[in-house]
């Protein structure tokens, strides 16, 4: 028990970000018509490409003298991620497009 | 830039640092503004272009302006490999996201969704080295990470495969044992790793072996999975990639990282909730049970199945009042939407009130009947959901059912032995006439045995979904 009680003091911080994105999450998407399932659902798969941030400072301070494995393997983490990002927020805009289209 | 402005803890930080964060939690914001225009029909696109720029921020202030602990920049080097990666990535993403098909949506989301999986796998294992033995806190984020990231990435795959009829369901009774095994076998590594007290070094071993297993247990777990739970793994799959993005977040203790990561995962699960809902199943019914292991339906009387001749439906339409279209997964296979929304403006113009009737888990992702019509221009108040439509369904005069199946089952009432029984369906056996467009007499992807297809109002139009409807128009316009 002390020792939970610890980890939560030490990692308070990291904590309270999780359990208050939690709810506004929650309280964000609730109530979303079904039209915009899909949308929604592609807009926030291309959200998670977040992740490419942490693939920019991977090889960003990856040592360039010999081609290692990091290296590649990080390189395709920048790739993956872009693709996640780039990707998903220009399918996202054509789907809309063609919602908004109809709409007149 | 680099001028030290002050210091927090004996380190200094610098203007530069500052906007960095600064511009972290403008990313963090424009993520939420983003979601929250993004669940509203009117502001959808502008929300996702907010999303967007969001990201395009952070990843240019993190190019330019990020350090590592010894205080060290980006190298110009780096950055130009940094640029040509994205780059490639970048021109890959929208090339196919602007030629890909409507109908090939869900292949594609499941794509993108699996490259996110890939690169939080990646950053984990790479990131992993420089975890700090005895640190629990960057152990867990880290070894989670890695297996959620692996998890969402082998299993998004398996599910393009199976959404592109690549990769077919496998169903076997023992498979929910060896997932379970392997599941507490991955999760069991993980726990060991995270309490190891031995260096990074010395475990990478055992690591690698988690990265193979987690990738194993992404496969298993979606393999069993049938076509009508799609919408149900792929909202559970997306939640889990911004899961393991979350996870990278804390190892570079990143808060647009994390936000923009537990947003997505709070998202997914909100979406996989309600999916389950509209099957009237549990999430961990459609992880283990599947439909095929589940309660054999009573094989009752079968009944007679009656079809109809082309003119017969063409002067039935033309005559009614009411007409009710309700759409599935047969409609996208056939990318019969165009021709769909033909009978729709053709029978408008006869004074025939046409709607749409989509279910929530029609199709194979959610939402995907929407998005296949608006493709082929159907006005957006055309469409309407289950709840509406059944409120008045009695008064429609012609429900023309195409390609869908387990959707409008009234087993889901009348047989308690149904695996489907107590799902929510669209009410198309109230309706005063119904007609079928089915490629055959196959069963539904649940396996059992449609009894709207038997029933005394119903007529059966067998053929391509396509060509029934091509031939349909063809005979109302000659009429």
């Amino acid at each position: 028990m002390e020792q939970i009680l610890e980890y939560f003091f030490i990692y308070k911080e990291a904590i309270f970000i999780i359990a208050l994105s939690v709810f506004l999450g929650i309280e964000v998407i609730s109530k979303v018509p079904a039209v915009l399932h899909t949308p929604l659902m592609s807009g926030a798969n291309a959200i998670s490409g977040v992740i490419i941030i942490g693939g920019i400072i991977l090889v960003g301070h990856t040592d360039l003298s010999t081609i290692s494995l990091e290296l590649i393997l990080g390189l395709f983490a920048l790739i993956f991620g872009t693709l996640n990002v780039v990707g998903g927020f220009a399918v996202t805009d054509r789907m809309l497009e063609m919602f908004k289209k109809k709409k007149k | 830039m680099d001028k030290v402005i002050g210091i927090i803890n004996g380190t200094g930080f610098t203007v530069g640092d500052s906007i960095l964060e600064l511009s972290y939690l403008i990313a963090a914001l424009l993520f939420v503004v983003g979601l929250k225009l993004l669940s509203h029909p009117q502001t959808a696109r502008k929300g996702n272009l907010w999303a967007a720029s969001g990201m395009g921020l952070a990843m240019i202030t993190t190019l330019l302006l990020h350090k590592n602990s010894e205080g060290d920049g980006i190298p110009l080097t780096n950055v130009w490999i940094i640029m040509s990666a994205i780059g490639v990535g970048a021109a890959i993403g929208w090339s196919v996201a602007r030629k890909v098909k409507m109908t090939a949506m869900p292949q594609l989301v499941s794509i993108y969704n699996a490259t996110g999986g890939a690169a939080s796998a990646l950053v984990a294992l790479l990131e992993y080295p420089n975890a700090i033995a005895g640190d629990i806190g960057s152990l867990i984020v880290t070894v989670l990470g890695l297996i959620i990231g692996s998890v969402a990435f082998s299993g998004s795959m398996i599910a393009y495969g199976k959404l592109d009829g690549k990769v077919g369901d496998v169903m076997k009774p023992f498979m929910t044992y060896i997932n379970l095994v392997l599941l507490i076998v991955t999760l069991g590594l993980g726990a060991y790793i995270i309490q190891s007290p031995n260096l990074p070094e010395e475990m990478a071993w055992a690591v690698y072996i988690l990265l193979a297993l987690s990738l194993v247990y992404g496969i298993m777990f979606v393999l069993p999975i049938g076509g009508a739970d799609m919408p149900v793994v792929i909202s559970l799959l997306n939640s889990f990639t911004g899961i393991a993005a979350a996870m990278a977040g804390f190892i570079y203790s990143n808060q647009a990282m994390i936000l923009g990561g537990i947003l997505v995962g709070a998202a997914g699960m909100i979406l996989t909730a309600l999916m389950c809902k509209a099957m009237n199943r549990s999430l961990l019914n459609v992880i283990i049970g599947s439909f095929g292991g589940g309660g054999t339906a009573s094989d009752l009387e079968q009944g007679n199945i009656k079809e109809i001749t082309l003119s017969d439906a063409a002067i039935l339409l033309s005559y009614s009042k009411k007409v009710v279209i309700i759409p599935g997964y047969g409609l996208a296979v056939a990318q019969a939407q165009h021709i769909a929304h033909e009978l729709d403006t053709m029978l408008d113009g006869k004074g025939v009130e046409v709607k749409f009737a989509i279910h929530p888990v029609a199709g194979r992702m959610p939402g995907h009947m929407n998005v296949l019509l608006a493709e082929a221009d159907v006005p957006y108040d055309k469409l309407f959901e289950m709840d509406d439509i059944n409120t008045d369904i009695s008064n429609v005069d012609v429900v023309i059912v195409i390609g869908a199946n387990d959707v409008v089952n009234p087993a889901s009432y009348d047989d308690p032995a149904s695996p489907i029984y107590g799902m929510p369906i669209i009410d198309a056996h109230l309706a005063k006439n119904i007609i079928v467009m089915k490629r055959g007499m196959g069963k539904g992807y649940a396996g059992i045995e449609n009894f709207l297809f038997f029933n005394d109002k119903t007529r059966m139009l067998f053929g391509n979904a396509k060509d029934s409807l091509q031939k349909l128009v063809n005979e109302i316009k000659s009429m």
